[in-house]
């Protein structure tokens, strides 16, 4: 019996997602009375060692092409091989293309993005996670043998240890692969900081309230000296003032991260249903009647126009503090 | 080359959610239900466009639900869909509904099964993905945009930091994100039409039960908003990093 994890690489470092999920992927295990075994492509060795610092006891190392099928075979035929009874993913956009496709190959049950560690009730696992667009939560009881659980990312502290992995190399038999996607092309998202959106702790977001693309400067530089990514309104999306990868809310990306500053947004239901898990939220708006302040913990009621560059002061002033 | 688009019956964005039977069970009771917007606005309304370009020659929506989801299987045959096929069933959860789905469209020869991104009700995004486990098919998950030339199917997904030109052969499933299509009105002469247009009612193929929900609960509101000066900038920072400690 094991608890096997999904991890991956990405940018030269294990992802942040990863290692909550390897985190919660270990606790499980000591819930259950076994222990955790990692699973990731073309890792180095700095980067196994991270992976069993997160808790990991073991580590499946694979080499290849990581294409989401290849990868849905690998953790397959690795669940087989270490007979994991529990397989932990990150619910964000890859573990969205494999975690679904390994389930129903295992006809495991799955609950997508969990939001807390789960509990045993008889043979099954009790999980929680955000339904209804983070408006209510939901306990699923898992009732098959093997159990498939993705983690909604920024939901779980990372904390880290001595501990070791050993290491084995891992070859997935992939002759009886019949289905096959070909990649063209890959095109990166230019901007928006260096860390990806489902990721960041720290996202300034701005809304129609900025009036037009040519106020953005204010905005990135507030989220570059505070180490922040940035975020948008869908309007501002859909009219192109910024990229559509940065729309944020229900037709967008889900985002929880420790600090949210939302500028110039209403805090449409839409919009909240996107952002609403994020620890703590700044509101800045002209209008003290908006939407959002109800949603917020922080909020400035004045114009953008004045209160960004102040704000961007006041960070300067706090980081060189800081130093 | 047939299209399958699975459609689910979910809650009005803007609906006060509320919970019945000590809180196992969602309560339906006043809540208007619509289309899940991805099914509709990029799932179906792609699927039509392949139509009307004649690369595909017929739309079928799909779903799994109960007679009173009727309404919005109406709407969908108003877009512009051929037909409709209910699977006469209270769908338990992600997997019993892909069940449905890739049994039906491997019996009756849908080559391009579409589904939605996620569903805005229980936000699982796994159904697309578990119908392709299931027929072994390719499964192009956070698809922006769809091109189909022949038995060749060249789609725009999102990855992590970007996107990604793919490029498949039928049969293929696929789930679909914002950029695919534009959102229509159905006009009066397709709500006529959809009047008569055919649902057929098929009651559900044994399925396994992998797992059911426990309890609900709602989510906590957040305490009072803290309001700041607009020219106290500084006591914003110094709250962030002393009392929320997030920066
Ligand atoms: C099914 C559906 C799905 C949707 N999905 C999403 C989604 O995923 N994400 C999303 O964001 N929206 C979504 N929407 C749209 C949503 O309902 C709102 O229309 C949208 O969020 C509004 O964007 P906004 O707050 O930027 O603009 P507005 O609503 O126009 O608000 C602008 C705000 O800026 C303030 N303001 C104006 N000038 C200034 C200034 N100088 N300084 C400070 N504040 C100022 C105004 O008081 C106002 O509150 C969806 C809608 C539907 C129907
Ligand atoms: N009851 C249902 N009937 C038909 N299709 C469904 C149903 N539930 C979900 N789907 C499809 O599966 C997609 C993803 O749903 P989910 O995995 O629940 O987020 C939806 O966008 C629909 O296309």
């Amino acid at each position: 019996m094991s608890v096997l994890i999904y991890t991956e690489i990405s940018k030269g470092r294990v992802k942040k997602a990863s290692l909550e999920a390897v985190n919660y992927g270990t606790k499980i295990a000591e819930l259950l009375g076994t222990s955790a075994t990692a699973i990731v492509y073309n890792a180095d060795a700095a980067q196994l060692e991270e992976i069993g610092h997160a808790g990991a006891k073991k580590i499946l190392s694979v080499k290849g092409n990581a294409d989401s099928i290849s990868q849905s075979v690998a953790i397959e035929q690795a669940a087989k091989a270490e007979s994991a009874k529990v397989i932990i993913f990150s619910h964000d956009i890859n573990g969205k293309a494999v975690a679904p496709r390994v389930a129903a190959k295992l006809k495991a049950g799955l609950v997508a993005g969990a939001v807390d560690y789960p509990t045993i009730n008889g043979n099954g696992l009790d999980v929680k996670k955000n339904v209804f667009s983070g408006k209510a939560t939901a306990v699923y009881t898992i009732h098959s043998d093997v159990k498939v659980i993705s983690l909604l990312p920024n939901s779980f502290p990372v904390t880290t240890s001595a501990n070791t992995a050993t290491v084995s190399d891992f070859a997935p038999d992939l002759s009886g692969i019949t289905a096959k996607i070909t990649v063209k092309e890959v095109k990166s998202n230019a901007g928006g900081g260096n860390i990806p959106l489902p990721e960041a702790e720290l996202v300034v977001s701005a809304g129609r309230g900025m009036k037009g693309p040519e106020n953005w400067g204010m905005v990135e530089e507030l989220a570059k000296i505070l180490g922040a990514t940035t975020a948008c309104s869908r309007p501002v999306a859909d009219m192109h003032w910024r990229p559509h990868h940065e729309h944020v809310g229900q037709t967008g990306i889900a985002i929880r991260p420790n600090l949210y500053i939302a500028i110039g947004i209403s805090g449409a239901i839409q919009h909240l249903a996107g952002v609403n898990g994020s620890k703590t939220i700044v509101v800045i708006n002209t209008d003290k009647e908006a939407p959002f302040f109800k949603s917020a913990d922080y909020g400035i009621i004045g114009d953008a126009f004045t209160v960004l560059p102040k704000l961007i002061e006041a960070v300067k002033k706090f980081k060189a503090n800081a130093n | 080359m047939k299209i399958l688009v699975a459609i689910s019956n979910v809650p009005d964005t803007t609906t006060k959610i509320a919970f019945a039977n000590n809180d196992t069970e969602f309560n339906k009771a006043g809540v208007q239900f619509i289309i899940n917007p991805y099914d509709e606005w990029y799932a179906l309304v792609r699927a039509l466009e392949l139509k009307e370009a004649n690369l595909a020659t017929a739309v079928t929506l799909f779903h799994v639900g109960l007679a009173d989801s009727e309404a919005t299987i109406r709407k969908g045959l108003a877009l512009g869909a051929d037909d409709a096929v209910r699977i006469n069933a209270e769908a338990p959860d992600a997997f019993f509904v892909a069940e449905q789905i890739a049994k039906y469209a491997k019996e009756n020869g849908y080559d391009l099964i579409l589904a939605g991104k996620e569903t805005i009700s229980f936000n699982g995004s796994s159904v697309g993905g578990m119908v392709a486990g299931i027929l072994d098919y390719p499964f192009v998950s956070l698809a922006t945009k769809m091109d189909v030339a022949g038995t060749t199917v060249t789609l725009e997904q999102d990855i992590d930091g970007g996107s990604q030109i793919v490029e498949c052969n039928l049969p293929l499933v696929v789930s679909c994100a914002k950029g695919m299509a534009e959102q229509r009105i159905p006009n009066m002469r397709g709500i006529m039409a959809a009047r008569t247009k055919p649902i057929k009612v098929v009651e559900a193929a044994a399925g396994d039960k992998l797992t059911s929900i426990k309890s609900y609960s709602l989510s906590a509101g957040r305490t009072a908003c803290k309001f700041i000066d607009a020219d106290k900038a500084e006591e914003l920072i110094a709250l962030l990093h002393n009392e929320a400690k997030v920066i």
